[in-house]
């Protein structure tokens, strides 16, 4: 495999998944500077019920606001770390966000821990290299990774860790077992 | 009263956006990756009048390379808007576009170290 040149500017992509109030943003604050990103999608089905649209049946669009970080690794070298939008409505920007990623850090609550469900599925089914972190929240029971890797039903290689996405040096070493994981999958595939 | 305070960001945008891009909604940008790198080719526009003010503002952020999402969020554009007007730019062979890596090619294990190292020493 030829090398790109290294004057080649490089962008990689790291999801941040997981259910809504689970630390996305907080993670991506942690370890970065975090820019707001406002896309225009279009209005589904899955709004129904959810978005009022008495009075405005013509809105077909609806602006969602997303933030994201950026880590710059030298220059030419930039990570991008994109929180998947929390709501299961919003699941129609999962494709394009995931297009291209090199990774998924799906973020768990003990408390909540189905809400992670669809995320893992989502990254099992699409091939896309993800880690599980437990976020630990004050005042929630902690949990062994291995209890959590057997409630989840995940492969062996899966990494599973406990973290706490406030902490700037733990959310380092959340993006560094993903990218560690995904550094291993990748020279797997290619032996 | 100042006319700014009237002009404040829950006023929405002066300019509708639509607007922006002519009442278009699909241009060759569209398929934009929200990492794809932007980049000027040095051409000059033949005329200032056939760019927009934003596209003369995308031209300055990506002399010195810019992603469609850093660009989106300094223009405070959506990003559907902004990828017509990068499409219009690339039509003009103004900006080139730089695919994610892992799109094409494959990420090096070479930079993935360096992303690991990089992290480890933020």
């Amino acid at each position: 495999m030829a090398f790109a040149p290294s004057d080649e500017p490089v962008a990689l992509k790291i999801l941040v998944a997981g259910g809504f109030g689970v630390g996305k943003t907080t993670l991506v604050g942690a370890i970065s500077e975090i820019r707001p990103l406002r896309t225009e999608e279009v209005l589904s089905d899955r709004g129904v019920g959810v978005d009022d649209l008495d009075g405005v049946e013509a809105k077909t669009t609806t602006t969602v606001a997303m933030d994201f970080g950026r880590i710059t690794i030298r220059e030419g070298l930039v990570v991008y770390l994109f929180g998947t939008p929390g709501q299961e409505r919003f699941w129609f920007m999962w494709d394009e966000l995931s297009y291209g990623a090199l990774g998924a850090v799906v973020l768990a609550d003990t408390r909540r821990l189905t809400d992670c469900f669809p995320s893992i599925d989502y990254f099992e089914q699409r091939g896309t290299p993800f880690i599980v972190a437990v976020n630990c929240f004050d005042g929630a029971e902690r949990y062994e990774p291995d209890d959590v890797r057997i409630a989840l039903d995940l492969d062996p290689e899966i990494p599973v860790m406990l973290c706490d996405v406030r902490r700037r040096a733990s959310a380092k070493v959340v993006l560094v077992t993903l990218v560690e994981h995904a550094l291993k999958t990748l020279t797997a595939t290619q032996r | 009263m100042t006319r700014k305070e009237w002009l404040d960001d829950d006023a929405g945008p002066v300019v509708r956006p639509f607007a922006l891009i002519g009442g278009r909604a699909r241009s060759s940008g569209d398929d934009l990756d929200l990492i794809a790198l932007i980049t000027t080719t040095g051409v000059s526009p033949r005329d200032r009048a056939d760019i927009t003010p934003e596209q003369a503002t995308i031209l300055e952020l990506a002399a010195d390379t810019a992603s469609v999402a850093d660009i989106a969020s300094d223009l405070n554009l959506a990003l559907g808007v902004v990828r017509v007007l990068l499409g219009d730019l690339q039509d003009q062979g103004l900006v080139r576009v730089r695919p994610p890596a892992q799109v094409a090619p494959l990420p090096s294990a070479r930079i993935l170290k360096e992303v690991i190292n990089g992290l480890r020493a933020l």
